[in-house]
């Protein structure tokens, strides 16, 4: 079962929420930030050029505009595969484990998975965020030592930051398998 | 909880028969490790069983049985393998069934026993978790799980549910041994059922290391008990031995080497790495060396260095002449005491003048020198780099000789101001108590105090003027040194054959899983694919990274700063071994 809606991120650009409920104990959400924006770009490249050519007049050597294009395609190359994430996805499956993965623009796909048995909760935090204070849905892992502690924070859809509706519905979702997981984990 | 079934890839296509695997009761999960075909002798079966139970100390069973309908679906079939449940008892009973021509399986696991609690399902929900054999036998988790050793047995082996399932496969490696073309009385699918993968160079690889391993275990036993015999604990041989870079860098790849090929067999996969490391970086350091060493003595490049080197030494002795003139006279406009300033002038100008005149002495026999130590450059470029390095400390040790004097004197005055300063207020240092406390001088005393405190107040910028400038200089040359062996340590410690490891087969070096839902249909039991998550770089290189030499700088930058400022002498690269001064 798919379904996709449409919410905002903390500073108001458009998120894609896409909900896949593969089975009662398999659910699936994917976040898809806003693409990278063809006016930011040139922007970024036209300074840079004009910076270049400034610097071209000064010194009279044709090496600096050649630089200034190859910095230009580095940067933007390494920005595609090391920092510009397109999708978040989170993976919950009951009894199995909880698996991140975020998906860079160039097709670079990074994982994380959690075991269920060293999850302890999912919850909602408060963060304070430069200025802004924030929602972030985090995963709270057991202590190995202290059965009642907590040995680490993951949070989750960081750099996508959807708001609180959107971490509403995937909080409820996750609480609805970890429930489950719960009972029947009891149960012999 | 929902039952696990961890089902190997390349069985997907296997004819009917048994399952066989492991149960792991408190993850709820089976994993199947190989099919046994039809037809089969139960007996058997049992006793190939207990034979890779007893070799592996894993739990390996009959989990179920495992139906491919090619043709129609055969009732009869159905039956039989119904009735297999009760020649091997296994609670929960697996049975997964893939029809022709259909993508997605049925799977039902059923307990036999009634269960303890009324109204609780005697069926499970099954999900089906497919896995590549030969990857998950062949990789290693990074951080390992603390496992049980193999003597424990498998009741506890459940830290970390997919731990176990790595385990598992990795220690029933009988199992495997076995392929199609074997008369064997029992027929087994598994990853190495179409041929057992061997290669010819590895085995003969494997024969020929134990004879060469100890030949040159003996070799370098030989060398080691030849450099620890008692004439290099002699002093002068001893105290160069400390402090050459080279004599430290040839002892620690000697270690290496020693590591590499000693006889023993590496007891776990951490240092079969460390060996395998090491040898690949004493075989590049060789290689680079040798490249090093051809381009050095081809052309007649050392003749051009060993020309070129008379000259330049002249050439900074000349500077340093010109830098103490300026200071002898008024530097950067500030006035000097005259008669103190000539006094250090003179005395290191003096000093500079022996310093050309060696120089002058040694030039003959700089090229042959040279070309001798050009040689050592096929050790390895470690060695040629820390001899670089000894070279350049011996050309520069005027300069170490100046800041030795400078800082001497300046840190003399120093203390003489402090100590005079609290005459001055009339206290004392109170060395029984370590603090200052007051304290009754006599007349005499502090005119006598006083008179010495100005005077060396007033000598004060002359001095600290020598220091500065004689403390830059050394730092320069420290911080070439130390670029040396900051490269030395980069070629000493990179990990490259778990480098090459990681980009040539991702799967062997394993930070974790990451799972992958394949097509789904509503009434179906899920079915995952498991892909192995291989290690970042940044780990890998963190993981394994050989030890270096251990020298690195010893003070943080706040006490190198206060040292700096009292005039107390700093070594920043000193080795571990020798005694504070």
């Amino acid at each position: 079962m798919e379904e996709e809606r449409s919410f905002s991120d903390i500073c108001g650009g458009r998120l894609a929420l896409q909900r896949r409920y593969y089975s009662p104990s398999c659910r699936e959400f994917c976040l898809s930030c806003p693409r990278l924006s063809l006016r930011s770009l040139t922007a970024v490249t036209c300074t840079v050029w004009l910076a270049a050519y400034g610097l071209f007049t000064l010194c009279e050597n044709s090496m600096i505009l050649s630089a200034a294009i190859f910095i230009t395609l580095l940067g933007l190359l390494g920005y595609l595969h090391f920092v510009k994430i397109d999708q978040e996805t989170l993976l919950i499956i009951d009894s199995l484990g909880i698996q991140m993965t975020s998906s860079y623009a160039s097709g670079k796909e990074s994982t994380t998975f959690i075991e269920m048995g060293k999850v302890k909760d999912v919850v909602i935090n408060e963060a304070i965020y430069m200025q802004k204070v924030i929602y972030y849905l985090c995963i709270l892992l057991k202590d190995p030592v202290e059965p009642h502690g907590i040995s680490q924070v993951v949070p989750v859809f960081q750099s996508s930051k959807p708001r609180l509706d959107c971490l509403i519905e995937v909080y409820r979702s996750c609480q609805e398998i970890l429930a489950h997981q719960k009972t029947t984990s009891t149960s012999p | 909880m929902v039952l696990k079934a961890f089902f190997p890839t390349c069985c997907a296509s296997a004819d009917s028969g048994l399952l066989v695997g492991r149960w792991v009761p408190e993850q709820s999960s089976a994993v199947v490790l190989a099919v046994v075909h039809f037809p089969f002798i139960p007996i058997q079966v049992k006793e190939l069983l207990a034979q890779v139970q007893q070799s592996s100390q894993v739990g390996v069973a009959v989990l179920g049985t495992w139906c491919h309908c090619r043709q129609e679906p055969e009732e009869s079939l159905g039956h039989f393998l119904e009735g297999l449940g009760a020649v091997f008892p296994h609670e929960p009973w697996l049975q997964l069934c893939r029809e022709r021509g259909s993508k997605f399986w049925s799977c039902k696991a059923t307990h036999r026993q009634a269960p303890a609690t009324p109204g609780a399902a005697s069926e499970d929900q099954v999900m089906l978790i497919f896995y590549d054999q030969r990857k998950v036998l062949l990789s290693q988790l990074h951080p390992p799980a603390a496992l049980p050793d193999r003597q424990a047995g498998d009741a506890t082996a459940s830290t970390g549910g997919l731990a176990a399932v790595f385990d598992t496969v990795a220690r029933s490696e009988l199992l495997f041994h076995s392929d199609r073309f074997d008369e064997r009385p029992v027929r087994l699918s598994h990853w190495q059922s179409e041929g057992v993968e061997a290669s010819i160079l590895v085995e003969l690889a494997k024969r020929a290391s134990g004879p060469v391993c100890l030949l040159l275990a003996c070799l370098l036993s030989l060398v080691s008990a030849a450099g620890a015999c008692r004439v290099f604990k002699l002093w002068p041989l001893s105290f160069l031995g400390s402090k050459l870079s080279t004599c430290e860098q040839l002892r620690h790849r000697l270690e290496h080497l020693t590591l590499v090929f000693s006889t023993q067999k590496a007891k776990d996969p951490t240092e079969r790495m460390r060996k395998a490391n090491t040898l690949i970086s004493v075989l590049l350091d060789v290689a680079l060396g040798l490249a090093l060493l051809s381009w050095l003595h081809g052309k007649n490049r050392i003749g051009q260095l060993a020309d070129a080197l008379v000259p330049v030494a002249d050439h900074v002795a000349e500077e340093l002449q010109h830098l103490l003139q300026w200071l002898m006279g008024a530097p950067a406009g500030l006035k000097m005491n005259r008669a103190l300033d000539q006094v250090l002038g003179r005395f290191f100008l003096y000093h500079i003048h022996l310093w050309i005149s060696y120089i002058h002495l040694m030039s003959p026999f700089i090229e042959r020198i040279l070309w001798h130590v050009g040689l050592s450059a096929c050790l390895g470029l470690t060695v040629a780099l820390s001899i670089l390095s000894d070279i350049i400390a011996l050309l520069t040790f005027h300069i170490y000789c100046f800041y030795v004097y400078g800082a001497r004197l300046y840190c003399l005055k120093v203390y003489g101001l402090s100590s005079l300063w609290r005459l001055f207020r009339g206290k004392k240092w109170n060395v029984l108590r370590q603090r200052v406390d007051s304290c009754s001088y006599d007349l005499d005393q502090l005119f006598i105090g006083t008179l010495l405190f100005t005077v060396l107040v007033f000598l004060l910028p002359t001095t600290a003027l020598y220091y500065l400038v004689f403390t830059l200089l050394r730092l320069l040359v420290v911080a070439v040194q130390g670029l040396i062996r900051l490269l030395v340590d980069l070629v000493n410690s990179l990990p490259l054959y778990s480098l090459g490891l990681r980009l040539c087969r991702p799967y062997r070096l394993a930070a974790g899983v990451k799972f992958r839902v394949l097509e789904h249909q509503a009434g179906r039991p899920l079915r995952l694919l498991m892909q192995i998550n291989p290690l970042p770089f940044s780990r890998v290189v963190d993981t394994y990274r050989l030890p270096s030499c251990g020298c690195h700088p010893k003070h943080s930058w706040g006490s190198l700063c206060r040292k700096l400022f009292f005039g107390e002498l700093i070594y920043p690269w000193r080795q571990r071994e020798d005694k504070q001064d």
